[in-house]
């Protein structure tokens, strides 16, 4: 179990590949909420949430039906954030969630800054949202969706696919898989 | 003989078939999703495919979403030409459907590619009519996610690419788009045509049910070389490695002009709503 906010010594040993499990708070940032962050980067002006040793996850959640704290929430396409991602990595963020290939910058960035990059299984939203037991806007709230929120999560499932050491889980799965004839015919 | 239909009804139609699509995945997705576990040889692949139907039941269940991007709505109306529309505008009764079906759903849609605000009510949806014979009006809706549209893609080929283009060209927009799409994929892909109908025949593709094939033998035969290609990639269930990368290749084409070959590749993620009622 991983509970920000994160050291090196919790984020070395994980490998590309690794199944984990996340518990405390992490926070959401999609597309709008990672242009504005990047523009107040740019300016020199101070965040509106502290990201050192933190978890950014990208998701834009659905509203929550009545009895459920949040809606469905699952991870959207990181690579969107690429553009936006190394300068936060260079604040202290440790952990990023979402789905999808990133730019070699980022994973560069990942090894450089000891910080790791972990998918969520995208389609999955419903079960995800059961991981999420508070769910509040931090900031921006006129984003809708796409503000900051702070969400409390329990054991919130996901795997590793960069990690500090180069590793790249999306290459090492689908190098194992490829042109395997005997898989395709012989099943 | 003219059939007269208040504008009402499609109104209705589109704000259930939107709600419903939103929590009940098409069963023919469902049963292919189900079939193809036991073929996956990843465990991790097959853990997710797993995964995806006890996320689909669970959702269907609590009668929530299945994903959170409960997309744009696009809407194609296939209408008899002896129908009548009556009391009102149609396409405003048709956004007052989306409006409705969306007051729990996520708000998807800004209403200007450049400035970027959100339309707050996830209209506009995108509506597409066809006049076909008879007195009927079909409504079909998806709720498209844009994680597998923002890697879909479109090139007009010569001619001499011939078929060996078409398929390099398909393979390839799969391997480009990897998990970012959510594999286990369906595949829409238009042939032939203009710039425009081939973008068109690729998402119509996507409204085909899964296990039905092409009627013409040689385009049946591609799709299923097309999802064998595929499907050796070793992409897999959410590009972590493994076998099933799609359930389906559904191919649609048209005629084209003596200098081109129209390829459109349209891609559907692992929650393919859509719906569709006669009216």
């Amino acid at each position: 179990m991983l509970t920000p906010p994160f050291t090196e010594t919790d984020l070395l040993p994980l490998r590309a590949g690794d199944s984990i499990r996340i518990s405390g708070v992490i926070y959401t940032a999609r597309d709008a909420a990672h242009k504005r962050l990047a523009e107040l980067i740019e300016r020199g002006d101070p965040l509106p949430v502290a990201l050192a040793g933190q978890a950014i996850y990208y998701v834009g959640p659905a509203p929550a039906k009545e009895g459920h704290v949040i809606g469905p929430a699952g991870p959207t396409t990181s690579g969107r954030m690429d553009a936006y991602t190394v300068p936060l990595l260079r604040l202290g963020v440790k952990l990023l969630i979402g789905k999808g290939y990133r730019s070699p910058e980022v994973k560069a960035a990942l090894v450089e800054q000891r910080a790791i990059y972990a998918a969520a299984v995208g389609g999955a939203a419903a079960l995800l949202a059961r991981h999420i037991h508070s769910s509040r806007v931090v900031v921006w709230p006129e984003l809708g969706t796409e503000a900051i929120h702070e969400l409390t999560v329990e054991g919130f499932p996901a795997i590793v696919i960069n990690d500090c050491h180069g590793g790249d889980a999306y290459a090492v799965g689908r190098a194992a898989w490829e042109k395997r004839e005997e898989i395709v015919n012989g099943e | 003989m003219l059939r007269e239909i208040p504008v009402t009804r499609i109104q209705e139609a589109v704000e259930t078939l939107l709600s419903e699509a939103a929590y009940r995945l098409p069963a023919d997705y469902l049963a292919a999703l189900e079939a193809a576990a036991p073929v996956e040889p990843s465990p991790l692949g097959r853990q997710v495919i797993e995964l995806l139907l006890e996320n689909s039941a669970y959702a269907q269940a609590e009668q929530i979403p299945t994903c959170q991007d409960t997309g744009m709505a696009i809407l194609f109306l296939e209408v008899g030409q002896d129908v009548h529309f009556t009391g009102g505008d149609l396409d405003a009764a048709i956004q007052n459907g989306v409006r409705a079906a969306y007051g729990g759903l996520r708000k998807s849609v800004v209403g200007d590619p450049i400035c970027r605000a959100n339309t707050g009510d996830n209209t506009p949806g995108l509506i597409h009519f066809e006049i076909v014979p008879g007195d009927r009006v079909t409504v079909t809706a998806l709720q498209k996610g844009f994680g597998a549209e923002l890697m879909s893609r479109l090139q007009m080929f010569p001619p001499s690419v011939g078929v060996e283009g078409v398929n390099r060209f398909v393979v390839e927009t799969v391997e480009l788009a990897g998990p970012n799409a959510c594999p286990p994929l369906i595949v829409g892909v238009g042939l032939g045509g203009a710039f425009d109908t081939v973008a068109h025949l690729a998402k119509k593709a996507l409204l085909r049910p899964i296990g039905s094939t092409h009627p013409a033998p040689h385009l049946a035969a591609l799709e299923a070389e097309l999802l064998d290609a595929i499907n050796r990639t070793g992409i897999g269930p959410q590009g972590l490695g493994g076998r099933v990368t799609a359930l389906a290749v559904h191919i649609e084409s048209a005629a084209t002009h003596i200098g081109a070959l129209p390829v459109a590749v349209n891609l559907n993620c692992s929650a393919p709503r859509r719906a569709r009622v006669e009216i």
